[in-house]
Parts: structure tokens; C-alpha cells; sequence
């Protein structure tokens, strides 16, 4: 970028200015969220908010993780399992439905594309209140199941996979793979998903997010405190900050500890979403 | 469970029959792809929205004061009542307002930070390009927790803005949230539209380049309407967002008494659910559903007519 069309210095600072201002906008709050997670309580109130006073976020977290029998933990754990276990299985499915909209014809193809594509557009929290009725009918609220299967639908994934598989594998390669003998499952899952990989990293993030981020669900379904994924556990800390004070602190360090496994997991995957994510914004 | 038996009638080499038409030769490996999926959507997607549609056909009569309750088919009562229900249309209004208004800030955010990590004036577009996703990963209900307390005028980093205006006060309260969302979808939006800007072929700037273009010129004449495609996406998705706010303002309900138990739609569905009432919050998820709908498809509609 430095070669021969460098542009000059004045026109460099505004722009540069810019960044500099949102890099502070958008990094501040975390930066505030870790010196906080580090403070006793006394001087998370009396010292420089952001700035660090006796570095205390081991033994903060030792406090979190022991509090009523390790309740945090058992909520991250859920939490894993609710995200990441339908973000994996829901990739696969979304992907092997993706790819045989794109790679084969078949009747009522088009209208299957159609009502999945019209799914994009009805948002996850408007079906939260009816899956609850539902799953009362079959005594199945406060349940692991009842939050998790509804999960498993993506059907943006379905879209984004179709567009992918259209794009990354080439019908000749499949030709030749039938030449050879291999079964259409088989070449699926040992040749195409190879193909794909790059893609299905990108839709098994977004699905991550978009469970991770779906709120409304588990408020509605769970009672039970043992099942919460750890949004809604510290969401109802919070609640309770004004009765039990220590609370307060337990948030914030739940916070931090909350956030910080999917900040790495973008930081490792960089490569994979930074190409992906605009393949379905351009097509 | 369905998978084994397909697997093996599948396997069979399609060798034996390789110049056949090709809908007869994967008719089994298509229903082996597409029924897991199509089961789960049946299930966790239209049977829900059939579902809601016949609750909120329903009303609940009891006989007497504290009779056993026993519902009954009402036809559009309930949706009467949704109509004539004063607070649900003013919270449909405020998440209005509060699109019109922070759409259009954000992704006119995004699109700027796109257009300079793309426009050579900027140095480590890596790191920043990482630093404005970072806050993506923060799910809504802790950034809004996060946010309650950096508002809160006691502890906050921001004392001299918070001592002055309460932040979390009725006036202040709404664009507290926006800058909230705003906050974590800005990154977001941007990589989309960058993404975007990437695909696009160095030789479409030369033309403009030679005619003596700057860098602001190109980017209004040529990039903005090439990616065009990709600011029509984030916007129906920010629209969707928009009209589906919860978490935001339920956190909220702590800090601020300002945030009632109806402030947004979905904040309506959840606490009339919770009364309970769920034939009339059936009814306000159809209705908002359609809502989120009706006004998505139309803003596509309206950007695809006005493209060609």
C-alpha cells in the first residue's frame, strides 16, 4: 500500500482521526469491563473507573465461580451446549439442505427455496411465545430440548449455503466423482463440505451469534435457574443488584468471563469470516 | 434415525445407471439432504406461526368470578383488542422512531468505516477492522448490562456527561438504547458492506482515476452505488432488529424506572404472556410478526423497483 500512490499527509489526517475516535468508542466499554472485573468491590466505586487498582480478577473469579455452588459455571456450560451444540448441528443441516437446493433439481424445489427464504424474514423472538405453547401442550417447557431444538433452525444458513455451494463446487467434480463411483451422501460430506468449509465456518458463526444473542426464548421457557444459558443468569442477577449488592460485582466479572471464549473465537476464525461475510451481501 | 436406511440404498454406485436423467438417478440422496432440515422448519417454524394464529383466534370465558376457565372460539376479538390497545400502537411508534433514527446512524457509521479502511488513507486496516467487531460478540443483554452501568452516574467512566443529563432518564432513555445497538451492530454491518467493497475490480477506478477523481468523489460516484446490494441487506436486517427490540430494554427495566413493562412490542408480547394471557399475546405476535413482515418486504420491493 505504500508503494508509488501514497496519498499526501493532509489528506491522511481526517480519516485516520476517525478511526481513532471509533477505535476508542468501540473498545472503551470492554476496556471498562476488564479493569472493573479486576477491582475489589470498595475500590471498584472509590478509584478511576477506568484505570486499575489492586489487580484482583483471580481472586474475583474464584468468588464467581464458587458462589452458590458453581451456578455460573453450570451456566456457561449450558451455554455451550445450547450454542454451540445447535450452531454444529444446525451448520450441518442448514448446509446438506443449502446444497441440494444448488446442486440438484428436483419438484418443488423452488417452493422450498421460497418458504425458506420468506423464514429469513420472520424474526427468531416472534415464534418464542407460540414454541412455549406448543411445548406446553407436550409438557416439554423448562426443559434442555425446549430451547435447544427450535435453535436448530437457521434459515439464512440454508440461503447463504446455497449461494456457497453454487459458487464453490463445480458440477463437473461431481460428475466426476459419480464417474468414480462415489454415492451422492458420500461425495457430500468427503468432497463438497471440503469445498464449503470456508463458508460453513461463516454460518456456523452467525448461527452461534444468532442463539447466543436470542434472548426472549429462554426467558420465556425456563424456570428452572439450573438450565439458564448465562445471558439469562446474569440478566437475573441483575435484576436482583438493588436487593443483594455483591451481586453487582459478580455481573460484571460473569461479564467479562462471558464474552471473552467467542471475542477469541472471532480472533482464530478471522480469516474465515472476513471472506465469507460479504458472499451473501454481494450475489 | 432416518439416516441409515438411506444411506445404504443410496450407496449403491451410481455407475450402474450413469447416462440416466439426473432426477431419477439422486431421487434418494435429495429427501436424505433437505428432510432433516425441512422437519425442523415444519416443526420450529410454521407450525409455531400456524399455531400462534389459532391461539389468537381463541378467547378465554370463565363463568363466574373464580369459574374454571375454558377457552372459546372468538374469531377477531382478540385482534379488536390489539387495535384498540393504546400502549402496544405508541410502542410500535417508539421502535419506530427509534429506527428512523438509529438505522440510518449506524449503518451511515458502517458505511463511512468501510469506505476509509478501503480508501488506501488508512493504516492498519487489520487492527481496526478487528477493534469495530469486537463489540459483535458481545451478546445484547450484557452490552446492555455493560452499558446500565457506564450510564449509571455513580460509577461511570463518564461522570462529567452523566452529572449533567441523566442518561437513563424518560428523555434520554430511548436513545441510550439506540447508542447500545448501535454499539455492537456497527462492526457488524460494516464488514458486510467492506466485504462488498473488496469484490469489487480495481480496473472499475481507473477510468475515474485518470479523469482526475479524488478519493471522496470516487467513493459517492462509484462504490456506494456498486454496494448498494449490501446496504439494502443490513438495512432489512436492521429493520427486522429494530421492531423485535427486547433485551435492550428489559435490562433496562433495572436501571431506569422510565422503561415500562410495554415500552417495546416485544416487551407487550412477553409481559402479556406472563399475566397470563397468552390468546392476546398470540394475537400481538401475529400482528407484529406480520408487522416486521409487511414492512421488510416492502422496503425490498421498494429498493429493487427503484434500482432498475
Amino acid at each position: 500500500m505504500t508503494a508509488t500512490t501514497t496519498p499526501p499527509v493532509r489528506q491522511r489526517v481526517l480519516p485516520m482521526l476517525v478511526m481513532a475516535v471509533c477505535t476508542v468508542y468501540f473498545l472503551v466499554p470492554i476496556w471498562w469491563l476488564f479493569v472493573g472485573a479486576s477491582k475489589s468491590s470498595e475500590q471498584f466505586t472509590s478509584t478511576a473507573p477506568l484505570w486499575f487498582a489492586d489487580f484482583h480478577l483471580i481472586g474475583n473469579i474464584g468468588d464467581l465461580l464458587a458462589y452458590r455452588d458453581g451456578l455460573f459455571l453450570r451456566w456457561l456450560l449450558n451455554s455451550l451446549l445450547y450454542t454451540g451444540g445447535a450452531a454444529l448441528l444446525g451448520t450441518v443441516l442448514a448446509a446438506m439442505c443449502g446444497y441440494a437446493l444448488a446442486k440438484y433439481r428436483f419438484r418443488g424445489r423452488e417452493l422450498l427455496f421460497n418458504v425458506v427464504l420468506s423464514g429469513v424474514l420472520v424474526p427468531a423472538t416472534a415464534l418464542a411465545l407460540p414454541l412455549f405453547l406448543i411445548f406446553s401442550k407436550v409438557d416439554a417447557t423448562n426443559t434442555f430440548w425446549s430451547v435447544f431444538l427450535p435453535s436448530l433452525v437457521n434459515p439464512f444458513g440454508v440461503y447463504l449455503a446455497r449461494i456457497y455451494a453454487t459458487a464453490s463446487v463445480p458440477d463437473d467434480l461431481l460428475e466426476a466423482a459419480r464417474i468414480d463411483g462415489s454415492g451422492e451422501i458420500r461425495t457430500f460430506f468427503t468432497v463438497s463440505t471440503r469445498l464449503m468449509l470456508p463458508a460453513l465456518v461463516t454460518i456456523f458463526l452467525f448461527h452461534f451469534v444468532a442463539v447466543w444473542n436470542n434472548f426472549l426464548l429462554p426467558l420465556i421457557m425456563l424456570s428452572d435457574e439450573r438450565l439458564f444459558p448465562v445471558t439469562l443468569g446474569l440478566y437475573t442477577w441483575n435484576t436482583q443488584v438493588n436487593q443483594i449488592p455483591e451481586l453487582r460485582g459478580l455481573v460484571i466479572v460473569g461479564a467479562l468471563l462471558s464474552i471473552t471464549p467467542l471475542v477469541i473465537a472471532f480472533l482464530l476464525l478471522q480469516r474465515f469470516w472476513r471472506n465469507g461475510l460479504g458472499a451473501g451481501a454481494v450475489k | 434415525m432416518t439416516m441409515t436406511p438411506t444411506m445404504t440404498t443410496v450407496e449403491e454406485p451410481a455407475t450402474k445407471a450413469p447416462r440416466r436423467g439426473g432426477a431419477i438417478r439422486y431421487g434418494r440422496a435429495v429427501p436424505f439432504f433437505v428432510v432433516p432440515f425441512g422437519l425442523l422448519f415444519i416443526l420450529f417454524y410454521l407450525l409455531p406461526i400456524g399455531y400462534a394464529i389459532v391461539q389468537s383466534l381463541y378467547t378465554v370465558e370463565r363463568t363466574g368470578t373464580f369459574g374454571p376457565a375454558r377457552e372459546v372460539f372468538g374469531g377477531l376479538e382478540q385482534y379488536r383488542r390489539v387495535f384498540a390497545d393504546g400502549p402496544f400502537w405508541a410502542s410500535i411508534g417508539r421502535v419506530l422512531l427509534f429506527g428512523v433514527v438509529q438505522v440510518p446512524v449506524m449503518l451511515g457509521l458502517a458505511l463511512l468505516l468501510a469506505l476509509l479502511l478501503d480508501s488506501g488513507l488508512v493504516k492498519g486496516r487489520r487492527f481496526f477492522r478487528l477493534a469495530f467487531f469486537v463489540p459483535y460478540a458481545v451478546p445484547g443483554v450484557i452490552a446492555a448490562i455493560m452499558w446500565g452501568f457506564l450510564y449509571s452516574p455513580n460509577l461511570s467512566p463518564l461522570k462529567p456527561v452523566t452529572s449533567a443529563v441523566d442518561l437513563l432518564s424518560a428523555d434520554f432513555v430511548l436513545w441510550a438504547m439506540a447508542n447500545v445497538v448501535t454499539w455492537v451492530y456497527v462492526g457488524y454491518n460494516m464488514l458486510i458492506i467492506y466485504s462488498s467493497l473488496l469484490a469489487i475490480p480495481a480496473e472499475v477506478y481507473e477510468a475515474a482515476r485518470l479523469d482526475g477523481a479524488g478519493p471522496a468523489r470516487i467513493a459517492w460516484s462509484i462504490k456506494i452505488p456498486l454496494v448498494l446490494p449490501a446496504i439494502v441487506l443490513t438495512t432489512v436486517f436492521s429493520i427486522i432488529g429494530t421492531l423485535q427490540l427486547l433485551a435492550e430494554p428489559q435490562v433496562f427495566r433495572s436501571f431506569s424506572s422510565a422503561v415500562s413493562s410495554t415500552y417495546t412490542p416485544n416487551l407487550t408480547v412477553y409481559s402479556t404472556s406472563s399475566v397470563p394471557n397468552f390468546n392476546l399475546a398470540a394475537a400481538f405476535s401475529v400482528v407484529l410478526a406480520l408487522t416486521t413482515f409487511v414492512l421488510s418486504f416492502a422496503f425490498l420491493k421498494f429498493t429493487s423497483r427503484s434500482a432498475r
